[in-house]
């Protein structure tokens, strides 16, 4: 039987539960509620995968329609799931990583007033998440799409006291709303080309040639639009670091693991439409390989561990996205497989660290952690090597899997820029490997004294991670090591078809290989040399070109130029109409509204005299009335 | 004879009523008012109602306006108390009450000229208890839970509370 | 014989009297009797217009409201006892606190 509709059931009714009767209830059962229907869920998607598997081949997965939604003449939107190869690998990512990540945040949040609030939220996110990936058309997608968006706006604020915290949250809808906006009008441009909002009719389209290049071009790059507001690509990506504001768990599962994925995926999802458009791939690969270098050199100086890893993950999307732009979508799709594990590792072990040093973030206020907290620093540093790109560790296989395609794709400019990237993601891993957890102890005295491991509930979901950050690679090892062990890319052939076989040969195979790994290495050396060898590197750099440094610190100024352009403008604008408009004549007519009534109020009331008398005259006047009116 | 009496009663109530407005105390307009209500006594036994006049008698003029007097001594009220002139608002009542008289008037007209109707013989006082207790037993019956809620009610009221 | 009229006429008037009492005194318990005077108005006007043939009936009503007059007379009187101990006043000018 397939169960693969069931599996957003229980996370949603566990939402709702939460929702309903968060505040009442206890908090063990809120944690097994929580925890256990993403545990359900998990079992489902692990079981229907395994299904999926055996049989293989049956292509085409057929739609499943659990309730008709919207009927209107010729258009249909239902809610129908598709469970396909590439659903399934999301539904495992996403139920697999957000249950460690559950079960993190029992003991992360263990002290929180919003307990049932936070796990309400996250459960519901898990719910919004599934329905993203398991919808079969883009009406249903999108109703996901804005539930994770309005889940993550309710984490990111989720202390919402903090005014930081809930202007994070705001700025995260906002600059998303943009986005959607262009995938909205993305969705209608492939609703009028093709009638139908469906994935498969879409793909039929595109393959019959029933849809106009320029239309799918169109179409294709109003959807990216709304890829890069999800996943925080440029020019959209300044939410990301902002929505570290949010409790880490929420960093690491939203804002690491899948949300901001659900751009990747939807390119991956539409990847005939894609194929199709030259024009659309180009953009989605130039904007990925900017993207990843950019990203990468803002967070070569950040101090704020979050921040850092925030950068971090902007970079790698844009990594996914590069592959996916060079037509390698299976090497995109493994990137965020890997990247979903790696990188919740890091925020959890981030998280773990805040945890022992009472909510510190500055690395330069850490240091010779590795002594005091030795589980989290295995787990940190498994995750840097697999970041880094260190062979065998699971992000060298997913990073020369999209660097290869690249490569053998002609696009030598996009290489080298991944290339790039790839050295600059390991330096500023290792520079905050070695601030954080190596040389001398620069926490203040108070918070050292309380340093201390975080519980099993927080450490066994580290280890778990690790391992799989550590070898989740496996799943795509290089055809140049073994024909058959590309995992991945052949369980997902039958939704991601490989058009062509980038065969650059088994020699240029080794050089790539070759190279990832000297990059990767050089920057291990250099984040060495800077932060291990000669300590006092890192100043005189920056003493050398204060600007470079000063524009990096500050993220290019990214934020200071839409405030001027775009925000300051719109605001002035608003706080025109909304004093002529609203104060004027809106509330004008409501208050005066209000006032006319109060008056009617007052004058009724004088006849409210408290004397008897004045009573028993109206009765008299009435019954004198009433009875004159009979008579006449 | 009965026209006699009738215009001796009716001039008995009508008068006692003027004493009892005039009367500056409390008491004394109560006192006038058991005169009034008894001569009405007299008018319902004019009309051959027999039982509702006795009724009358016993139960107004004698218990609810001993009950009365009872109140009136409790409160020790006092006599010609001044007050706020209103002299719009009692005009206005006034006013208003003449007119009410009139429209009443207007409206029987027609009774008050017809000519003397034959008043029936007198009800036996059987025929209203067989009334009572067969075509009106639920109204009856409804009526002393009435009584019984006034007097709960009564004793609620007046009951001092601790402390009060 | 007395024609009902003028029995109707005598309960007319003496309505209008009970109306103006309310009206002209002052304290509670001479309003309340005045109150009482119209209802026994009623009353006797209810007898005087009663068809011949359904006398019996005027009368038990008469008898009815009697009662409902008795259970009247008794919560008003407690309640003017109440307002009395409250205020010390029995005086109806000097309940104003309902005022709008």
């Amino acid at each position: 039987m397939d169960a693969s509709w069931l599996i957003p059931l229980a996370p949603g009714l566990s939402a709702f539960l939460l929702i309903i009767f968060g505040r009442s209830l206890s908090r063990r059962l809120v944690t097994w509620l929580a925890c256990g229907s993403v545990a359900v869920a998990f079992s489902f998607s692990l079981l229907s995968a395994l299904r999926l598997r055996a049989a293989a081949g049956s292509v085409p997965y057929p739609a499943r329609i659990l309730l008709s939604w919207i009927r209107a003449g010729d258009f249909r939107a239902d809610i129908s799931f598709r469970f396909d190869p590439l659903a399934a690998v999301m539904v495992l990512v996403v139920t697999g990583v957000g249950l460690l990540i559950h079960v993190y945040s029992t003991g992360y949040m263990a002290r929180e007033k919003g307990y049932a609030r936070y796990f309400a939220a996250l459960n519901l996110f898990t719910f919004s998440m599934l329905i993203l990936v398991l919808a079969s058309n883009f009406i249903l997608m999108f109703v996901g799409w804005e539930g994770v968006g309005l889940c993550s706006y309710l984490l990111i604020g989720f202390w919402f006291e903090k005014p930081a915290a809930a202007k994070a949250g705001m700025k995260a809808f906002l600059v998303n709303r943009i986005g959607d906006a262009g995938f909205l009008l993305g969705i209608l441009v492939l609703l009028f080309a093709v009638g139908s909002a469906e994935f498969s009719a879409v793909d039929q389209a595109v393959s019959g040639g029933a849809i106009a290049k320029s239309t799918a071009t169109l179409a294709a790059l109003l959807l990216f639009a709304g890829a890069t507001g999800k996943s925080a690509q440029i020019p959209l990506h300044v939410w990301l670091p902002d929505a570290m504001e949010g409790p880490t768990p929420v960093s690491a599962l939203i804002h690491a693991a899948t949300m901001v994925t659900a751009g990747v995926y939807m390119v991956a999802r539409m990847n005939a439409l894609y194929a199709f458009s030259g024009t659309a791939a180009g953009v989605v690969a130039a904007v990925g390989a900017f993207t990843a270098v950019f990203a990468a050199t803002i967070a070569l100086v950040q101090n704020d561990i979050k921040r850092i890893l925030a950068y971090s993950t902007i970079s790698q999307l844009g990594y996914m996205f590069l592959g996916c732009g060079v037509g390698a979508y299976a090497a995109g799709i493994f990137h965020l497989v890997t990247h979903a594990f790696f990188k919740s590792l890091l925020f959890l072990a981030a998280g773990s660290v805040m945890h022992a040093l009472s909510g510190e973030l500055d690395i330069r206020r850490m240091g010779g952690l590795r002594h005091r907290l030795p589980l989290t620093y295995t787990a940190f540093l498994i995750g840097t090597l697999a970041i880094a790109g260190i062979p065998l560790f699971s992000g060298f296989f997913s990073k020369d899997a999209i660097l290869s395609a690249a490569y053998a794709g002609g696009h030598r400019l996009l290489w080298a820029a991944g290339l790039l990237g790839a050295v600059l993601t390991a330096f500023y891993m290792f520079r905050l490997v070695f601030l954080a957890f190596h040389g001398g102890e620069r926490t203040t005295p108070e918070v050292r004294d309380r340093i201390h491991e975080s519980p099993s509930s927080m450490t066994v979901p580290l280890l778990i991670l690790s391992g799989l950050a550590a070898m989740a690679g496996w799943i795509g090892i290089p055809a140049v090591l073994g024909e058959k062990a590309d995992l991945l890319r052949r369980f997902l052939a039958p939704v991601i078809p490989v058009i062509r076989t980038p065969h650059a040969g088994s020699s240029s195979e080794w050089f790539l290989i070759l190279t990832a790994t000297s990059a990767a290495g050089l920057g291990l050396g250099l984040a060495w040399l800077f932060y291990q060898r000669w300590p006092g590197l890192p100043a005189r750099f920056a003493a050398w070109c204060p600007g470079l440094h000063k524009i990096l610190l500050k993220s290019y100024g990214v934020d200071e130029i839409y405030q001027a352009v775009l925000v300051r403008p719109l605001v002035g604008a608003s706080e025109l109409t909304y004093r002529r408009f609203d104060l004027g004549l809106i509330d004008g007519a409501v208050n005066g509204a209000g006032a006319a009534t109060r008056f009617a109020g007052r004058l009724a009331a004088s006849l409210q005299t408290g004397r008897i008398k004045d009573y028993a005259l109206g009765f008299l006047l009435g019954t004198t009335i009433f009875l004159a009116w009979i008579l006449l | 004879m009965a026209a006699v009496l009738f215009w001796v009663f009716s001039c008995v109530s009508i008068g006692a009523v003027l004493a009892m407005i005039l009367s500056r105390h409390p008491a004394h307009a109560a006192l006038w008012l058991v005169l009034a209500f008894a001569s009405l006594g007299g008018l319902f036994g004019l009309l051959a109602a027999p039982f509702v006049a006795v009724v009358q008698i016993i139960i107004y003029a004698g218990a609810i306006m001993v009950l009365f007097l009872f109140v009136l001594m409790t409160i020790d009220a006092k006599a010609g108390i001044p007050g706020e002139k209103r002299t719009f608002a009692l005009a206005a009542a006034i006013v208003l009450a003449l007119l009410l008289l009139a429209e009443i008037g207007l409206a029987a007209r027609s009774l008050l000229l017809a000519p003397a109707a034959a008043v029936s013989d007198s009800i036996k006082t059987a025929a209203i208890g067989r009334l009572l207790f067969e075509k009106y037993l639920y109204p009856f019956e409804i009526t002393s839970l009435l009584i019984m809620a006034a007097l709960v009610g009564a004793v609620a009221l007046v009951k001092k509370k601790d402390g009060a | 014989m007395i024609p009902a009229g003028w029995f109707f006429a005598v309960a007319a008037i003496l309505f209008g009297l009970g109306v103006t009492a309310f009206f002209v005194r002052r304290d509670l318990p001479t309003q309340f009797l005045a109150v009482e005077i119209m209802l026994n108005a009623a009353n006797l006007a209810f007898l005087a217009l009663a068809k011949p043939a359904s006398a019996a009936a005027a009368q038990t009503i008469v008898l009815f409201i009697i009662t409902v007059a008795a259970a009247e007379a008794a919560v008003g009187l407690a309640v003017i006892l109440v307002v009395f101990r409250r205020r010390k006043s029995v005086r109806s000018e000097d309940l104003r606190i309902l005022k709008g």
